[in-house]
């Protein structure tokens, strides 16, 4: 009976379907697109080139000597001494790898994805707070957007872009950004109902009481989904090595060919050492926001 | 003309609130109302309120009184009716103006505080001036005043977590006075706080009052503190229950829903003198003692009982209104409902 079943439905329902359509759509839709936004794209892939160069070309001007003891004083000042001198050995270690340029680069792919994907993932967030709309739409696009293998970015995004760094910075915006709008809408949607009940009783515009009340109060969960961003974004940059993105990655997917322990090994404590400074100094600045520090005080 | 005024004011919460309005008009009771989905919030208000008055709207949870005082600075809009502030319809108002009717006319000082942890005392009682426009070194200073009036002086500098309940809220109080609006909503005000604050809170309110003459809405689930602070009250349950000065509620409860709430309520503090004497009739009060219509009642024992003769209960202009016993005082303390509206309340209080 069950065999019956399964034969019939196999001959007249699954049989007669076409192959399923969706990533051919996907695909012709990505060349169209080549095509159609070529100036877009150019200008994109210039104005990102650009900044990375650059962004590296600084952190590589110093001597990686230099630059650590920078690094500790970074970390001392955003936490405190102790935090400075972890930093400051971690970062000893990087630079008596081999890959100190490497880390620099991807450090540098990090800060402009991570900055880049901060500016459109704020906006987003008030406005999926604001509207209920918006917030319905975003969410499955931002769960889609997380769960989507992170490989599966680069296929499209080197067909747009190419192989070299722009993919991989284009990939990562896209992969580390949920967590920044997810949290910004749920830091200004906790925000306490009374304070902003306030606000408006006292005449307040709905402009001042997201600068004034708002913004201020949801701060802490806003650092917190910044931390978040940059965290994915180091994990996609690396990632990103596989399509020619320089840096860390590349000698990572280089090692991987070669079944070169030793450099794997080296790269990828550069890379665990280059997270634990982005996470704790961010850490640290979230932990010196007004709201945080008014927090502190009441214990 | 009066501060506030509100006419055949609804407010009912639900889709389709204007037909449950129509409902309500025709005769339909709130209960039947929550069966279809809707929440009948405030029903029917119509009272006004005079500039320096202070109006305690005093009901349980559930009572819509929350609702009311918001719609009173157009946070909540009503689903039919008129709310004039000093003589302007909140309904003709755009958005725009009704902001700066607020910042102007209206202040409101909140249950929970409603401060913002991250600024100072003083930044948090600037808030209001902020919003007016007023630049930083003027609203800071009129803000330390502010602080001055509510007794927080030295703790200008100090954040909210740092500060107790009652401080807090003296915070709230001093941030709806800096705004210097003629019109103070309190909304459960001091429920938040431990008793012995409550009622140095209550007291101060009274004295600022004393020298500041605002028009105060209070809302309160407290009858105790309604009497203590209220020129009038207002009873509330969706609809008026009973509107009138402390003696009024005590004294003559308008139904059995009121009489309840009066049963726990201290009388001897609320009533007094005027409400407890009976006729002079046709004694010679010549050489009784004299006590002053307005003294509270458990003011009297004393003097009634040291005294021989009743006491003479005598106006501002010293003219006598009638005499006080210890009868007269234990009468009036043992009010009876049944004695005002017959028996039929007793009876039905009786398995309660």
């Amino acid at each position: 009976m069950i065999e019956y079943l399964r034969n019939w439905l196999w001959t007249y329902i699954w049989k007669p379907l076409p192959d399923m359509p969706f990533g051919d759509w996907m695909e012709s839709f990505i060349r169209w697109a080549r095509d159609a936004w070529a100036a877009g794209f150019d200008a994109v892939d210039t104005g990102l080139e650009f900044l990375y160069l650059h962004l590296a070309d600084g952190l590589l001007w110093l001597p990686s000597g230099v630059m650590v003891l920078l690094f500790a004083a970074l970390a001392w000042a955003a936490k405190g001494w102790k935090l400075g001198v972890g930093i400051g050995l971690g970062m000893f270690v990087v630079a008596w790898t081999p890959y100190w340029e490497e880390t620099m680069q991807t450090l540098s792919m990090v800060l402009v994805s991570a900055a880049i994907a901060i500016l459109l993932a704020i906006p987003l967030g008030i406005a999926a707070a604001e509207s209920k709309a918006v917030s319905a739409i975003a969410r499955p696009v931002l769960d889609f957007m997380q769960t989507l293998p992170a490989f599966v970015y680069l296929i499209p995004v080197v067909m747009l872009f190419s192989v070299g760094v722009v993919p991989g910075i284009i990939a990562t915006i896209i992969f580390a950004m949920p967590p920044g709008v997810r949290l910004t809408e749920l830091g200004l949607r906790q925000v306490d109902g009374e304070v902003v009940e306030a606000g408006q009783a006292f005449g307040a515009s709905p402009a001042r009481i997201l600068a004034r009340i708002k913004l201020p109060l949801a701060l802490p969960t806003i650092m917190a989904g910044l931390n978040q961003v940059i965290m994915l974004a180091l994990s996609m940059v690396v990632i990103a090595g596989l399509v020619g993105g320089g840096g860390l990655g590349s000698v990572i997917s280089g090692s991987l060919g070669r079944l070169d322990i030793a450099a794997g090994f080296n790269a990828g404590l550069a890379v665990v050492l280059l997270a634990i400074l982005l996470d704790r100094v961010t850490q640290g600045l979230s932990d010196r926001t007004p709201v945080a520090r008014a927090a502190k005080l009441a214990h | 003309m009066s501060a506030i005024a509100v006419d055949s004011l609804y407010k009912v919460f639900g889709k389709g609130a204007r037909s449950a309005v129509a409902q309500l008009k025709s005769g339909t009771p709130r209960d039947q109302l929550t069966a279809k989905h809707w929440t009948a919030a405030v029903i029917d208000h119509n009272w006004s309120i005079e500039p320096g008055e202070i109006f305690v709207v005093m009901g349980l949870s559930g009572s819509g009184k929350s609702t009311l005082i918001r719609m009173l600075n157009g946070l909540i809009k009503p689903t039919s009716g008129t709310i004039r502030i000093g003589g302007v319809e909140l309904g003709s108002l755009s958005k725009r103006e009704l902001r700066r009717l607020r910042s102007e006319k209206i202040s409101m000082v909140f249950q929970h505080f409603a401060l913002l942890p991250h600024r100072t005392v003083v930044e948090n009682v600037a808030f209001g001036l902020e919003i007016k426009g007023l630049g930083k070194p003027e609203r800071l200073e009129r803000a330390r005043e502010a602080v001055e009036l509510v007794g927080l002086a030295g703790h200008e500098d100090k954040l909210p977590a740092q500060l107790s309940g009652g401080m807090k809220q003296r915070v709230g109080l001093a941030r709806a006075l800096a705004a210097d609006t003629e019109i103070l909503l309190m909304d459960e005000a001091f429920s938040a706080l431990d008793p012995l604050i409550r009622q140095e809170m209550q007291d101060q309110l009274l004295d600022l009052q004393s020298k500041l003459g605002k028009t105060i809405v209070f809302i309160t689930h407290d009858l105790n503190e309604a009497m203590r602070i209220g020129d009038r009250i207002a009873i509330c349950d969706g609809e008026v229950k009973q509107l009138g000065t402390a003696e009024d509620i005590l004294m003559h409860p308008a139904d059995e829903y009121v009489a309840e709430f009066t049963a726990d309520v201290d009388r001897t503090r609320v009533l007094t003198a005027e409400a407890v004497m009976e006729p002079c009739g046709t004694r010679d009060t010549s050489a009784f003692p004299k006590v002053e219509s307005d003294v509270p009642v458990n003011e009297l024992y004393a003097p009634v009982l040291n005294s021989k003769a009743p006491l003479l209960v005598v106006d501002d202009n010293a003219d006598p209104l009638g005499v006080v016993t210890p009868r007269s005082i234990i009468k009036s303390l043992s009010y009876d409902p049944a004695a005002d509206h017959g028996t039929a309340i007793e009876e039905e209080r009786q398995p309660a």
